[in-house]
């Protein structure tokens, strides 16, 4: 069984393949899957090492799902229509609702092509049950997730080369011809390559890792800070965007803000790269959260937390130093989960502002003013319940209860940054566009292009949506492209 | 990562003499803090699940969590956090190491824990012992290893009374000590796991749950773990032709005790007698089992378990391998010369797996079934977290 699985692992790989997968992760992948299954030798091309293959993949967990009725691990329904308006509200509008829709449409038959290549799916995990109608969730995560493709593109002979970077492109008027690759070996030693393809699929992720492009592309705030020196990044430290600014120099239309990113408030302890899914802190609705000046800044309340986590990245991004202070009481433990790092903890909130090094008279003044406001009612975490504030600013929309019991807790959030939403501009068939005209055969999927359908915000599941309904497509039309004749199918037949 | 918290209830704990978490313990709990904040595993087995029903891990819910591992692996290969990422998580290895120390922990009486230190020379001494204790008794009575055959058969070279009085008392000590140890765990593990009664509901589901070694199914029903990241039921089914081998056996014994002491009717019994068959298939079923395990074993991702517990597998695999093997070339070779010195490795071996069983593999049936069962228990009770709605 190794063996055969091991067979794709070839020594020399053939010089030249139909199509050339540049990334390695989700979208890569499903690219590399569906080009193999219509006939098309494929080598990929990860630049990471085989222990940290897959990108931000390996740190996903559910993939938003579109469906008419229950399926499996799926509850009742989500419609296309709702998915669409759920992504109208957290874009603001910006959106290509053609692309949208092409992806929502997607969702809803992907599955089974899944499970084929060895996905498995769950219910919806403990403290995430709100997700059980919209989002379907992999078994053992997006690594498991990862680990299946790899091991199905192995078995069909597809060429996988890891510590592989590519560098640039050759192109020949909108004609992809060859892809300049850096192999890195375990030795350090480096070895160039140019590799030709018959069509080749960008799926290399965005630029989040770039820490360097982030600083630039945020500028000074008013301050004079630079708020991206204080950014964690949440997956890949691959991810340097090597091949979005190649492209855009080199002509290619590009779409997005380079500040616009799904970013997330999350533990300040966090590692500068990879913390992944734990290190969001999640008590956020049930106390409130102040800045380093020991001052509330927005409504904590709002909404459901799972409708609000995304936008507390860039909320704590405006403020101050990058940094918030996630303020709980004992009434809240057990009812949110359990952050990876203990808080910060004490038997006074005088003493919690000393030990999170806050002005001790005006986190007193704050605590004491919500305090006073709030008008506490029926508390039901479960749904949008009448505790609130009255005459605070800002308020305070849902459960608000008093800061009042021993022992008080405080966690220091800063932004941390999932992934960027600046990428190549493409259309239904992810022909990479150059000067509005589509390449014949150069196609994009995944993060590198997610700006088409997110143009800001984010709702859960939504990249792994994107990146499987456009991997997909890419695939096909880069299978297309390469055999012409030969291609064993129709590009639309991808259910 | 010790919290101030942590610190404070180690230091109750001390108080009430309770003992602190020793090093392998902190390290299960400091990747629980991690794992209980993810999640992503939760679909894999009884582990994640039970894990999620707790913010703390005081050393009961540790051994209880260690103790419910399968060691199946996919949690392992599934974490985006295992090495060589920094928070180095590996929630098979970290439990492994725990449950390594739950069998010499709970030893009785006490100073024989120690012999699970060194399981492999254990094991090695117990067989060295049985067979020279029984080659010596060929030799006195035979005057030579190869004399037969035996006119009379077994029982003309060792009397049926002589062997019940060799087996029976170290076997009655065995289960003896076995059940003192594996009943103080029981006691230690039920308050932690909600401190309800086990019901017959329960016990029906945690006995399923063991003999059908659901957790080595990876939650899709598509296997484990064993060399990389692919399924395989290979662990599973060679572990129930081991299991259920090692039982028919057991049963063949049994039926035999019955068939001497109510009937009369005494060993050898022919080919389509009971005991015989249940004999027969069993060894066989036994072998194969065991050099799979064997196989599977050597072949085990070097990630997967506490490498210092090897020999103590591979030490239990081989004996019941030799166990099997000499008991079937005993029942073949029976009218031949072999067959007192094969009668004698036969005695020999089967003496030093009695020796062994309360400190050896043997007990991880045992205790990961109370696991099970507190399992069982604990996940019919309400939770006592409500972190529906985040």
């Amino acid at each position: 069984m190794s063996n055969v699985r091991r067979s794709s692992q070839i020594k020399e790989p053939l010089m030249t393949v139909d199509v050339l997968i540049i990334g390695g992760g989700n979208a890569a992948l499903c690219a590399a899957l569906m080009a193999r299954e219509a006939g098309a030798s494929v080598r990929v091309l990860e630049s990471a090492p085989r222990d940290w293959r897959g990108g931000n993949s390996m740190h996903t967990r559910n993939l938003r799902c579109m469906h008419d009725a229950p399926q499996d691990v799926l509850v009742e329904s989500y419609p296309e229509e709702e998915f669409w308006q759920d992504l109208l509200k957290v874009t603001g509008g910006i959106t290509d609702e053609n692309m949208a829709r092409l992806a929502i449409r997607r969702s809803a038959t992907c599955r089974p092509w899944m499970l084929k290549h060895g996905v498995r799916f769950q219910p919806s995990l403990s403290g995430a049950l709100h997700t059980a109608r919209t989002n379907a969730f992999f078994m053992g995560g997006g690594k498991a997730l990862v680990n299946a493709y790899y091991r199905s593109a192995e078995n069909l002979g597809v060429q996988i080369q890891y510590n592989a970077e590519v560098e640039e492109l050759d192109m020949n008027d909108g004609h992809f011809v060859a892809a300049h690759v850096v192999h890195k070996g375990n030795d350090g030693a480096v070895r160039r390559e140019r590799v030709t393809a018959k069509a080749c699929v960008l799926a290399a992720g965005g630029f989040e890792s770039n820490i360097k492009w982030l600083r630039e592309a945020w500028g000074q705030n008013a301050l004079g800070e630079w708020p991206a020196d204080n950014f964690l990044i949440r997956g890949s430290r691959y991810n340097q965007g090597t091949l979005i600014k190649h492209m855009i120099d080199h002509g290619a239309d590009s779409i997005g803000d380079p500040t616009q990113a799904h970013m997330v408030a999350i533990d300040a302890r966090a590692p500068l790269y990879d913390g992944g899914i734990c290190t969001r802190i999640d008590c956020v609705s049930l106390g409130v959260v102040v800045n380093r000046e020991a001052k509330r800044f927005y409504d904590e309340g709002e909404d459901f937390w799972p409708k609000r986590y995304a936008i507390w990245g860039r909320l704590v991004a405006l403020q101050p130093g990058q940094i918030g202070y996630s303020i709980i009481d004992a009434k809240a433990i057990g009812r949110f989960m359990p952050p990876v790092f203990p808080g910060v903890k004490a038997d006074t909130l005088s003493e919690l502002a000393h030990q999170l090094g806050l002005d001790e008279p005006t986190f007193m003044q704050t605590l004491h003013d919500f305090n006073q406001a709030c008008r506490v009612g029926t508390f039901d975490h479960t749904r949008l319940d009448d505790c609130h504030t009255e005459g605070l600013h800002p308020v305070k929309t849902h459960w608000a209860r008093p800061i009042d019991t021993a022992p008080f807790y405080g966690y220091a959030v800063k932004p941390g940054i999932t992934f960027t939403y600046l990428g190549m501009k493409t259309n239904e068939t992810t022909a990479v566009h150059f000067g509005g005209q589509p390449s014949d055969n150069l196609f994009v999927a995944g993060e590198m292009m997610a700006g088409n359908v997110l143009g800001k915000g984010y709702t859960a599941g939504v990249g792994m949506t994107i990146g499987t309904a456009f991997g997909r497509i890419a695939g096909r039309h880069a299978a297309k492209a390469a055999l012409g004749d030969a291609f064993a199918g129709d590009v639309h037949d991808i259910a | 990562m010790t919290s101030l918290d942590a610190l404070t209830r180690e230091a109750v704990a001390l108080a009430n003499g309770a003992l602190p978490l020793t090093a392998a313990e902190s390290e299960v709990a400091r990747q629980m803090q991690i794992c209980n904040a993810c999640r992503y595993c939760e679909g894999f087995c009884a582990v994640f699940p039970a894990m999620t029903r707790r913010l703390d891990f005081g050393k009961a819910d540790i051994h209880y969590l260690a103790n419910l591992c399968h060691n199946c692996g996919a949690c392992l290969h599934a974490c985006q956090y295992a090495p060589p990422h920094e928070f180095a998580v590996n929630v098979p290895q970290s439990l492994a190491v725990v449950r390594g120390q739950t069998y010499a922990d709970y030893a009785w009486p006490p100073a024989l824990g120690a012999l699970y230190k060194s399981n492999g020379l254990t094991v090695s001494l117990a067989l060295a012992a049985g067979l020279a204790l029984f080659l010596v008794l060929v030799m006195l009575r035979q005057g030579s290893l190869l004399s037969g055959p035996v006119a009379g058969g077994f029982y003309a070279l060792f009397p049926h009374n002589l062997m019940v009085s060799l087996f029976a008392p170290i076997f009655v000590f065995s289960v003896l000590a076995l059940s003192l140890g594996v009943w103080r765990f029981w006691q230690d593990l039920t308050p932690a796991t909600s401190g309800a009664p086990l019901t017959s509901p329960a016990a029906a589901e945690a006995a399923q749950h063991a003999l059908k070694l659901t957790y080595l199914d990876g939650g899709h029903g598509e296997g484990c773990h064993n060399e990389d990241d692919a399924w395989t039921h290979a662990r599973k089914r060679c572990h129930h032709l081991t299991f259920y081998g090692f039982m028919l056996c057991f049963a063949a014994t049994s039926v035999a005790t019955v068939y001497h002491y109510a009937f009369g009717w005494s060993a050898p019994y022919a080919l389509p007698s009971v005991p015989k068959l249940l004999g027969a298939v069993g060894g066989v079923s036994l072998l194969i089992g065991t050099a799979g395990l064997w196989r599977l074993n050597l072949q085990r991702h070097p990630m997967h378990g506490d490498a210092a517990q090897k020999p103590m597998d591979l030490g239990f695999i081989a004996l019941l391998f030799f166990i099997s093997l000499t008991g079937l070339l005993l029942w073949l070779m029976a009218a031949t010369v072999g067959m007192p010195l094969l009668l004698a490795l036969h005695l020999g071996a089967v003496m030093a797996l009695f020796l062994t069983l309360p400190y050896g593999k043997f007990a991880h049936g045992v205790f990961r079934t109370v696991a099970l069962l507190r399992c069982a228990v604990e996940k019919r009770q309400p939770s006592r977290l409500a972190l529906g709605s985040d």
